[in-house]
């Protein structure tokens, strides 16, 4: 078996969930990496939408931030954050939105505004941006991020970023244009979500990941699918472009 | 015609006074510190800020003590991690307690809209399912006459004074901007004052020689600076490169009170003006972070 990190194994998973047609507005650090990946394999034409108003970017680095003039360079546009907000997302452009969180609960909702009460925070978080407005509008929600109890808790202190909301799937009765997370990419295994109860089931785990570790970090007695497989083990191609190509000094894959 | 074109200290001093609010917008491209740094050695107080993300300049105004509210809605360092100074206030009233006011990207890109287009307020389609809501009672919600369908709302936002950086602007403020555009348009269009920073002062003709570039024009305009680099670590695209080191070690400097202290009192009050700042900074950098040109295709005017 290769070695990988667990950031690569994220990153290659999340690659393989993007196709050639679709248009994806990407968040820094593991998504981007995912989507660039996407990009050197099976979706040469996916099309790269950063907050900042980068569309159809090929960043030709590792952007430190979302506005990153290597996004600006060779794009295929560049619009300002009207457009980007009130054509490009709430019009519904958008096929796939990539988010991270400090926290997500067993409906999808993610938070990553604030640790305690609002008015009187354990700890601050940077809040929003664009993540409440992209999970309200893109087609489908893909979340990443590495699970532990604390990441994936019983219940959020605060809902940044709408999921299903609760097990009656609250979110229906909000007529929101996208459907909602589908997929939770953690460190150890991925997530689906029940049609039922619209919370997250296990659906596969990383190779050598066991089932005790995933029941150990995560918050609440998760339910396991019954065609529970394995990650596919990343291939020396992808590993190789991540890491000579997409973060060769290795910032977001340590 | 009046001579906008003045010094940053004089610009700061004629139209930035205590308690107003203020707009330094820039998303990542083009924020201009060296307008942050002269408004903290001026010790102007109570300052309302706005930005959909503060950044490093609104960490470093609010670490500094200017900074009465702050109206943002996303307040990190990117990549990287927290905003220190804005945590140590907003947790522990360090140096001073503020208060905040929070949006979502989506949301403050509105209400610079309604703000620049002098309407009460904007509508949109967000905030359903979050919790944000409970917390400002500043979103609202409007039910639509045509399909009876409802959606947010957010009230204009429109600042006593915005400072937009601009790649090269003329004499009399018409200024062009290329790269990220972000909300400057907007925040220039809402607000009272504009102050306009730019790295290059050209004659007219080059910029009547490319009207579709011109994102805010002369007549919004009440004062000039000219000053290259003024966005430094910020960045200004086909000027020079974002330091991203800078940023990363940013984390290092801000995270304890005595480091951010000492970076305000070497960078800030330790002297006087930008060509010092630049100076300090020294040539490597400058060399460092020179932009390799990219020229773009030219295009015809004519008809």
């Amino acid at each position: 078996m290769n070695s990988f990190t667990p950031g690569e194994i994220m990153v290659v998973r999340a690659a393989k969930e993007l196709q050639n047609d679709e248009v994806v507005f990407v968040g820094i650090g593991l998504p981007n990496l995912a989507c660039n990946l996407a990009r050197r394999l099976q979706a040469p034409d996916l099309v790269l939408i950063y907050e900042s108003g980068a569309v159809g970017a090929v960043p030709s680095r590792l952007p430190l931030s979302i506005g990153d003039p290597c996004l600006v360079t060779d794009s295929i546009s560049v619009c300002s954050m009207v457009e980007a907000f009130y054509y490009y997302l709430q019009g519904g452009m958008i096929t796939v939105g990539f988010l991270g969180g400090a926290q997500v609960d067993r409906f999808g909702n993610i938070n990553s505004t604030v640790i305690g009460e609002y008015k009187k925070p354990k700890v601050r978080l940077p809040g929003s941006g664009g993540a409440c407005e992209i999970s309200i509008h893109s087609k489908k929600i893909i979340i990443i991020l590495k699970q532990n109890k604390k990441t994936l808790p019983e219940k959020i202190d605060f809902i940044t970023s709408p999921g299903y909301i609760n097990e009656n799937n609250q979110r229906s009765s909000y007529d929101m244009p996208g459907r909602g997370p589908v997929l939770v990419i953690t460190d150890l295994g991925v997530y689906t979500f029940s049609k039922d109860t619209h919370e997250m089931v296990l659906s596969e785990m990383h190779p050598g990941v066991s089932l005790d570790k995933i029941t150990e970090n995560i918050g609440w007695k998760v339910k396991i699918s019954d065609r529970l497989e394995i990650t596919e083990v990343p291939s020396e191609k992808e590993m190789r472009i991540i890491r000579e190509d997409l973060d060769p000094e290795k910032i977001y894959l340590r | 015609m009046k001579n906008k074109v003045m010094p940053m200290k004089e610009a700061v001093k004629a139209y930035i006074h205590d308690g107003d609010t203020i707009v330094i917008e820039g998303f990542t491209h083009l924020i201009c510190f060296a307008a942050g740094h002269e408004i903290i050695r001026q010790n102007i107080q109570d300052l309302v800020v706005c930005r959909l993300t503060p950044d490093l300049i609104y960490d470093q105004m609010v670490a500094a003590g200017c900074v009465k509210k702050i109206v943002f809605s996303w307040a990190g360092n990117p990549g990287v991690g927290p905003l220190y100074g804005l945590r140590r206030a907003v947790e522990q009233g360090i140096p001073r307690t503020i208060e905040i006011e929070e949006y979502t990207h989506f949301g403050m890109v509105a209400r610079f809209m309604a703000g620049a287009s002098k309407m009460p307020f904007m509508h949109l389609n967000t905030f359903a399912g979050s919790s944000l809501p409970n917390e400002n009672k500043n979103i609202k919600k409007i039910q639509c006459p045509y399909t009876g369908k409802f959606f947010a709302t957010v009230p204009a936002l429109n600042p006593d004074v915005a400072i937009i950086h601009v790649q090269r602007v003329d004499e009399i403020g018409n200024a062009q901007i290329w790269g990220l555009m972000g909300v400057q348009r907007e925040a220039a269009f809402a607000s009272k004052k504009v102050i306009i920073v730019a790295e290059e002062l050209v004659d007219r003709s080059v910029i009547r020689s490319d009207p579709n570039r011109t994102l805010i024009p002369g007549m919004k305009v009440d004062a000039i600076v000219i000053e290259p680099f003024a966005a430094h670590p910020s960045y200004a695209q086909g000027y020079y490169d974002r330091d991203n080191q800078f940023y990363v070690d940013w984390y290092k400097v801000s995270k304890d009170l005595q480091g951010m202290e000492e970076y305000i009192a070497e960078w800030i009050y330790g002297i006087s003006d930008r060509n010092e700042y630049i100076k300090k900074l020294g040539k490597n950098k400058f060399n460092e972070l020179k932009a390799d040109q990219r020229l773009a295709a030219p295009v015809n005017y004519g008809y």
